[in-house]
């Protein structure tokens, strides 16, 4: 198979197509059309001290301290790991369970701050513009420290995926400006307006890597994004080895296995990982906190989110200190338009809903989307599977959606799991087909969960049965001490009169001795009266 | 030639009886069936199925003298792996599954005198005689073995809260509606 990965800028590229997708209004006009602004401060930011996919931050701050903008707050505590810093400077008020963008509507530990407005910058590192002579160890722990992490939505801390194993060889950076889903536009707002900042990032990861080809994959559908990026890239020596590529718009496009699929041909291994056929990938919002990160030492504490939906009266893109209630965003598109029937995070098809409108966004909430009665209606009842097969031909993931179906709804969690439940991106096209209107992704987001915590659970009885095991053991050895020590005890008392005299048993021993002695007594009490 | 012979003819003799020895000393214990009962079994240690822990019922189970659904903690998913181990037809539980739950000692009111320590089967308990006592939430795995043998009556059961990292989606309660007959071909296998 030949594969094209033709340095220069081809317009003949040839591209591939994943299996099944959709093609889905996109929405976009909403809020495509307005420049990227910065929202004024809130009144309170709410930031949660953990961020990113990994082991949780160690908070770094307490109630009552006074922080700095870009102070780290909570530092990271593994490998896979990223800190938290203060969005802006003022006063820590609380540090308590707060509603985080989750799916569940729970509470997570955030760390309440109070803006003093005047925004004084912590000290921060020095700008690493010299990076191509610098230690790559080195660019690395800065993007570290900055505490960048996916925003695409993953959140997994970008400085480790820009660690190649010294196994495999990485040689083809993605950057994924697909921007599939509906209603979302930061990331096209964004490659419109910041393009060579965003080139910039790319660059220092290519330096990273050391990879030889660097695709950005963007989608037709936001042709000003595409000639921003392209101007852009006209004006950088980064012509040698990257390349913009215009992919077809369908949704999902921007999944990053279906993205590697497009561009490249290759199929990520199930349950694999693109680093395992020598490919990263990586969102162009996070090439941007790359760039601002190692060329200005400044970490991730804002981001762009798009507002939008029928319900919202001025829909746009704001830039937002993490941290900021999802209230104070709408407050700044003037409010509801009409009220809205489902407030999302994230996109149409992919987010979740939101229960408490002073939820705070964090590093990988991209959109915030209130829909209208008109664009979220009821859910019509489910019907019985006709077994018509349509969602299998839809799937981007290749798998048997109706199999997988039948099997999480009869709670058969073993045979849900050898159709690939795990390869299953939750992207809902099946559903979006499925004829009967089956919720499909609800069985599998169940059958998921219901997996893990059942592993969960095997593996807290595992350790409960190691302990008990200990316990007994410990109890049988300390049993086996105290029979010892009586064992000697007894040798020592039937010892004891044997040594002494004539086999008389030990009272009488003990007597005779006390006797003598007290005889012994007297006699020399009578010597001493003499 | 003659001391070679007798040399290898020691040999043989000792290894014979060091083996023999240790073919009676350190014979293995224990019943495959039983293990594999026992793997399944939640660890709780907690009586409730009329044994003294989870490994004697799982002894219990494999010489074929107990029901399959005695265990509370493992509940109804226990009773399906089990009757798919043994062969045997699934029994309904006849009392309801419990809330997970940890142990909390009242700090003001412990007495320290180390009997919920000696009760946990898990060591789940620290502390010292006269010293207050505290449950490591991650260990205990909620017998309530150690409510009833304290005197002061300081021990409560505290259901877990969920957190983010617990919790699981919802089974859909959007259920459609299925006769059998359209169930998957998945008997035919
Ligand atoms: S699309 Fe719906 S009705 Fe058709 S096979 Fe899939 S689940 Fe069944
Ligand atoms: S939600 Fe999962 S099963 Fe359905 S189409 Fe997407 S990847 Fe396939
Ligand atoms: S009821 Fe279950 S958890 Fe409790 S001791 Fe018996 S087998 Fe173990
Ligand atoms: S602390 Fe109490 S409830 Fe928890 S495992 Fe020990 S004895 Fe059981």
């Amino acid at each position: 198979m030949v594969i094209a990965l033709k340095p220069k800028s081809s317009p003949e590229r040839r591209l591939w197509r994943f299996h099944g997708g959709i093609h889905i209004p996109d929405e976009k006009a909403l809020s495509n059309g307005r420049a990227i602004e910065r929202a004024p401060l809130a009144a309170r930011l709410w930031v949660p001290l953990q961020q990113h996919i990994g082991a949780p931050g160690r908070p770094l701050i307490a109630v009552g301290d006074s922080v700095l903008k870009g102070q780290m707050i909570a530092e990271p505590t593994g490998f896979i790991s990223a800190p938290v810093h203060a969005p802006t400077s003022g006063r820590v008020v609380a540090i308590e369970p707060h509603p985080v963008p989750h799916p569940s509507g729970l509470s997570a530990p955030c760390a309440l701050i109070e803006p003093d407005g005047a925004e004084t910058w912590a000290e921060l590192p020095p700008p690493l513009a010299d990076y191509p002579q610098l230690d790559p160890a080195l660019i690395r722990e800065r993007i570290r420290w900055a505490g960048v992490v996916g925003m695409g939505g993953a959140s997994f801390p970008t400085s480790v995926k820009l660690t190649p194993g010294t196994d495999r060889e990485i040689h083809t950076l993605i950057i994924n400006g697909a921007e599939c889903e509906p209603y979302i536009t930061c990331d096209d707002r964004l490659m419109r307006e910041r393009a060579a900042h965003i080139l910039e990032g790319v660059r220092i990861m290519h330096h990273l890597l050391r990879v030889r080809t660097v695709l950005i994959g963007i989608e037709d559908n936001k042709p000003e994004a595409i000639a921003a990026m392209q101007l852009a890239l006209a004006e950088t020596d980064m012509g040698g080895y990257t390349e913009i590529v215009t992919i077809p718009t369908l949704y999902p496009s921007g999944g990053e296995k279906q993205l590697i699929r497009i561009l490249t041909g290759k199929e990520v291994p199930t349950s694999g990982i693109p680093a395992q056929i020598g490919i990263v990938c990586q969102n162009v919002s996070t090439a941007a906190a790359v760039a601002d990160a190692v060329l200005e030492g400044r970490p991730l504490i804002a981001r762009v989110v798009t507002v939008t939906g029928h319900a919202i009266a001025e829909p746009r893109n704001l830039e937002v200190p993490v941290g900021t209630p999802i209230e104070h965003l709408i407050a700044q598109c003037g409010g509801y338009r009409e009220t809205p029937r489902k407030l999302i995070c994230g996109g149409p098809m992919m987010g979740f809903e939101l229960r408490e409108s002073t939820t705070p966004i964090t590093k990988s909430t991209n959109c915030l989307l209130a829909l209208a009665p008109a664009e979220a209606p009821d859910p019509e009842p489910a019907l019985a599977c006709i077994r018509c097969g349509r969602c299998a031909e839809v799937c981007p993931a290749k798998l048997l959606p109706q199999q997988l179906y039948w099997n999480a709804r009869a709670k058969d969690l073993d045979r849900v799991q050898d159709y690939n439940l795990f390869d299953c991106i939750e992207c809902g096209c099946c559903a979006q087909v499925c004829p009967s209107h089956i919720p499909l992704v609800q069985y599998y987001r169940y059958a998921k969960t219901e997996i893990w915590a059942r592993e969960q659970e095997k593996r807290k009885s595992e350790q409960a049965r190691a302990r008990h095991a200990a316990k007994q053991a410990r109890l049988e050895r300390q049993e086996q001490e105290k029979q010892a020590r009586l064992r000697k005890q007894k040798e020592a008392l039937a010892a004891k009169p044997a040594a002494a005299a004539d086999g008389d048993d030990a009272k009488k021993v003990l007597i005779e001795a006390a006797r003598q002695r007290a005889a012994e007594r007297k006699r020399s009490d009578a010597a001493g009266q003499d | 030639m003659l001391v070679a012979i007798l040399a290898i003819a020691a040999l043989a003799a000792f290894f014979g009886i060091l083996l023999g020895y240790s073919a009676i000393r350190f014979r293995v214990e224990g019943d495959p069936i039983a293990d594999q009962i026992d793997a399944l079994l939640p660890q709780t240690q907690c009586g409730q199925c009329g044994h003294p822990g989870c490994r004697p019922y799982a002894e219990a189970l494999a010489k074929g003298e107990e029901e399959i659904n005695k265990c509370l903690p493992g509940g109804e998913a226990l009773v399906l792996a089990l009757a798919d181990l043994l062969g045997r037809e699934p029994v309904a539980m006849d009392i309801k599954e419990k809330i997970p739950s940890v142990a909390f000692i009242e700090p003001e009111d412990c007495i320290g005198c180390t009997r919920c320590i000696q009760a946990c089967p898990v060591d789940a308990i620290i502390g010292a005689a006269k010293q207050l006592h505290a449950v490591i939430n991650s260990e205990c795995t909620g017998c309530e073995l150690c409510v009833e043998p304290c005197p002061v009556a300081c021990i409560q059961m505290r259901p877990i809260q969920e957190d983010i990292q617990r919790w699981r989606w919802p089974y859909p309660a959007r259920q459609p509606v299925e006769s059998d007959s359209a169930a998957p071909l998945r008997d035919a296998a």
